[in-house]
């Protein structure tokens, strides 16, 4: 019954919140938010270390199409999940300071995007899947509909018919999927994985799942709706768009593409590793000409998104448990960079590199957490981008070194545009727009402190992480390469 | 069967309203009427009775069809009073929608090709009348005379068709029809052929399917808005209901080349009714754009003809009608306050009305298909549908229309929260507002549960 708490939890509250005032509602949304992270820290203290799914619930959904409502946890299900309890509660803090219009509706949507997305990584039934996949997908089209920038409309109809595009496409395959599952005809994930289809059908089913799957994450050169997408969101949905919703295109490629398309994979795979590799390339020369922080951020996901997709097509052990620590650092990242960013738009009113300049001198506590998560995202070492990083590139390299050469340099041109970038807005003197702005305050610190104790804890000590994954990521190879 | 009597009674009973003076009371009564001729039809489930010599037959297909016929009649009676309060003669046009609607149980309870032509002028007169209701507008006048016009060319043609097919099986039966493709397979006459096309291309009229779609968008944007909605949904779904009883219950025997005129029939809809929605700058015309679309789609289940096609017809019906009121009540309510129907007139309009907006907001994502609505699972349906007889490439393009629809569907939905304010709180009736919740309750339960209409058919 765990799960579907975890579902429903907040969907209850995002209902309630709705016909809240404003303060009353964020309270309850962060409240929800750390009873979800206590929930899932508890599971985490019950979890076996093994490859089955664990806390498991079924319940006949639409008996007579086969559809149930099957989820469970496996090692990397519970992770992302902790991953999204342990943020939501962070980009919930975050929005506290700001004079949102509506703001129950806001906290309301981002209630309703926790339940989404803890749908996503929990589901054992690819039509629950599909339905919580764009269940996810509708608040934050909300979010960044009613609160984001001037470019909204446009932006945000191009992001939802772009990810819609990719979507309805796996779910006519999974449609298809249906129809070769022995009598009765069944939507449950692992009776899909056990479907013998001849090759040229994977193929097809690879093309259908990819498309999906490499929209959502936003891997060149599917990722055009997304540089737009992140600047024009307002800052919580920036985070969860890049914090959790690229995930979840990442956790579809690790539970669909890959269980249900094995043999498709020795054809696309490397098709799909060079896209990736060109795509970390492409990005990061972008992010060297962004002359704005959130845009700079967004090429710079494109990126490491990239490094994570290649990896896990490479199909082996290291480079699939690195994408796993790498999408869960890459989250934590991500949330504490566009915090960070934030807090400097909302001082100094712009979000330009090149025309802010000597914060540190007003504010050190900015310029010191923003290097933390600057190295945390240029993947130093002790720092928690640094172990997926390395994990992913030695895979890579294992199945080409040349092709591990050239991601690699993506992680040098990281550290180029990233420094550069902070030493042209933190470093240096004091210009008007950065005169007199105000160093964080407490509730700002609230948010970040746990970030940073993440980034280092994770930095230093990743093996936990390593070994809760370890055993689906082994048997996730082993139906692979069967 | 009962339920043809008890909503032709009341038709008769409407008409009098004007003479006994219970005018006031009329609308209550109607609706419940409609409700105790709903629980009558109920009782009529399982019971497959012939009527008039086997002129019609009312088995669970015609039960179910008459329910959400019933149903969607009683959320028109909830939508229309705000326009008849402004017209003195609301009796004759109760009685007229009644009578629609007695035509509407016909064409899903016919098993006999007489009735089946009787069905659609029953529906359709009535419906000509209604269109040019608005007497003194010129457009609603040209509206009635446009659908008077082609109306009466489609009925022709399917007249026609009938003609030739009994010219050939010297039956009007639907199951003698089906005895005589049975023992003439492999060498039925070309008029038979010529007849079934014909039949075709007249229902394909009525149900707005390409490239005989040319009269909705006028006849939809020129009728009073709430007449409209009364085509967009009763009409549409009865027609419907009719073709597939036709088709797949008797024409289903005759050699499959009718199902590759259906297949281009239903392809083209589908591009051609979303990529003109795409340019319209009135959301009526928008709506009846879509309406030629979502005709495009619910083809699929005549195409498919397997055991998901009935039921997947059934729920897409109740997807869209419900739908498809709740938008045409916000348009009725936009209409009241802004005098037109732009997409423009929209700007603004959610900061004071939140329920319209939320309203609106359902209607639109279950019509492009979204989940968790009903519009999702019905569109699901009819893909499964499709896909279980290998209809790849026309799911294919049943995706691509998805798409293109997602794009003027959230554009009117979008439009609402642009602009500063512009529309003030508008006051809404109380029958609206009940309309509202029944279709947002609706929506989502048959989204949530698409369970519960599992297995009627």
């Amino acid at each position: 019954m765990l799960i579907p708490i975890l579902i429903i939890l907040p969907l209850v509250a995002a209902l309630v919140i709705g016909f809240l005032n404003g303060t009353a509602a964020r309270v309850i949304a962060l409240a929800v938010g750390l009873v979800e992270l206590a929930l899932v820290v508890l599971a985490l203290t019950q979890y076996q270390y093994t490859a089955d799914a664990q806390y498991v619930f079924t319940a006949p959904w639409v008996p007579s199409l086969g559809i149930q409502f099957k989820v469970g946890m496996d090692g990397i299900s519970l992770l992302l999940v902790l991953l999204t309890t342990v943020l939501m509660p962070l980009i919930v803090l975050s929005g506290f300071g700001k004079a949102f219009k509506n703001q129950s509706l806001l906290f309301a949507l981002i209630m309703a995007m926790e339940a989404g997305l803890i749908g996503v990584f929990t589901a054992m039934d690819a039509f629950l899947f599909y339905i919580f996949w764009e269940v996810a997908l509708i608040p934050i089209y909300f979010i960044c509909l009613l609160w984001g920038g001037t470019e909204r409309v446009r932006v945000t109809l191009k992001f939802f018919i772009y990810t819609l595009a990719g979507s309805l496409l796996m779910l006519v395959a999974f449609i298809y999927l249906y129809f070769h599952t022995p009598e009765p005809h069944t939507f449950d994930l692992s009776v899909f994985a056990s479907l013998n289809l001849d090759e040229g059908v994977q193929g097809y089913l690879f093309l259908a799942f990819f498309l999906a799957f490499a929209i959502k994450m936003a891997l060149f050169p599917f990722h055009t709706w997304q540089p737009d997408t992140y600047s024009e969101a307002p800052t919580q949905g920036t985070m969860i768009l890049s914090a959790l919703m690229s995930k979840m295109g990442i956790y579809a490629v690790l539970r669909i593409l890959l269980p249900l398309a094995p043999q498709a994979l020795a054809d696309y795979g490397h098709a799909a590793i060079l896209v990736a590799v060109i795509g970390i390339v492409y990005a990061s020369l972008v992010a060297l000409s962004q002359q704005d922080w959130k845009r700079l951020i967004a090429y710079s996901s494109i990126a490491h998104i990239g490094l994570m997709a290649a990896g896990i097509f490479t199909l082996n052990q290291q480079a699939l448990q690195g994408s796993v620590v790498q999408m869960v650092s890459h989250g934590i990242t991500a949330v504490g960079l566009f915090f960070l960013v934030d807090i400097l738009e909302s001082r100094t009113g712009t979000r330009d590199i090149k025309s802010m300049s000597g914060v540190r001198l007003v504010a050190p506590a900015i310029a010191a957490y923003l290097l933390i998560m600057v190295l945390a995202n240029i993947a130093l070492p002790l720092t928690n981008g640094f172990v997926g990083e390395f994990l992913l590139l030695s895979g890579v390299f294992q199945y080409h070194p040349w092709i591990a050469a050239v991601a690699g340099t993506g992680t040098i041109l990281g550290a180029w545009y990233m420094l550069s970038a902070y030493q042209y807005s933190i470093l240096g003197d004091k210009t008007a727009v950065t005169v007199g702005i105000a160093d964080l305050n407490l509730r700002e610190k609230l948010v970040l402190v746990p970030i940073v104790i993440l980034v280092f804890g994770i930095g230093v000590y990743p093996q936990p992480i390593l070994d809760i994954a370890a055993p689906a990521v082994e048997h996730l190879l082993q139906m692979v390469v069967k | 069967m009962k339920a043809l009597v008890m909503v032709s009674g009341l038709g008769i009973v409407a008409m009098l309203g004007e003479i006994f003076r219970f005018k006031k009371i009329l609308l209550p009564l109607v609706i419940v009427g409609l409700l105790a001729t709903m629980a009558v039809n109920v009782l009529d489930w399982d019971t497959n009775t012939a009527y008039f010599n086997n002129m019609m037959t009312y088995d669970n297909f015609a039960v179910v069809f008459t329910s959400i016929l019933l149903l969607v009649s009683v959320g028109w009676f909830l939508l229309a009073p705000s326009f008849f309060k402004t017209e003195s003669s609301m009796t004759d046009h109760f009685a007229l929608v009644l009578f629609a609607l007695a035509g509407g149980i016909v064409l899903n309870s016919f098993s006999d090709l007489t009735m089946l032509f009787l069905g659609i002028e029953i529906v359709s007169i009535p419906m000509y009348v209604l269109a040019g209701s608005k007497k003194t507008d010129l457009r609603s006048s040209e509206s009635a005379m446009k659908y008077f016009l082609m109306g009466a060319f489609a009925t022709s043609l399917l007249l026609m068709g009938v003609t030739l097919v009994y010219g050939a099986a010297h039956s009007f039966n639907l199951s003698n029809i089906v005895n005589y493709i049975n023992s003439n397979s492999g060498s039925l006459p070309i008029i038979f052929h010529t007849g079934i096309l014909l039949i075709l291309a007249g229902l394909a009229f009525k149900v707005s399917a390409f490239p005989f779609h040319f009269w909705a968008p006028d006849v939809y944007d020129g009728a009073p808005t709430v007449v409209t909605a009364l085509m967009a949904t009763l009409v549409k779904v009865a027609s419907l209901a009719a073709f597939y009883r036709l088709f797949a219950t008797c024409f289903v025997y005759a050699d499959s080349y009718w199902t590759d005129v259906l297949w281009i029939i239903s392809a083209f809809t589908i591009l051609i009714g979303n990529l003109t929605a795409l340019y319209q700058k009135d959301l009526k015309r928008m709506l009846a754009y879509s309406s030629v679309s979502h005709a495009g789609y619910v083809l699929f289940a005549i195409l498919a003809l397997n055991e998901f096609s009935a039921p997947s017809l059934m729920y897409y019906s109740i997807a869209y009608s419900v739908a498809t009121l709740a938008a045409f009540t916000v348009l009725v309510i936009l209409a009241n306050y802004a005098g037109n129907t732009h997409i423009e007139s929209l700007k603004g309009f959610a900061r004071n009305n939140p329920l319209p907006a939320l309203t609106m907001v359902v209607a639109m994502l279950s019509l492009a298909g979204i989940p968790p609505l009903a519009g999702f699972f019905a569109k699901y349906y009819l893909f499964t549908a499709a896909l279980q007889s290998q209809y790849f490439i026309l799911v294919l393009l049943a995706v691509l229309g998805t798409i293109i629809g997602v794009y003027y569907y959230f554009r009117a939905m979008v439009t609402m929260f642009q602009g500063d304010g512009e529309v003030p709180k508008l006051s809404i009736s109380g029958t609206h507002i009940a309309l509202m919740l029944l279709c947002l309750i609706g929506t989502l339960a048959l989204g949530i549960m698409p369970g519960l209409l599992m297995g009627l058919l």
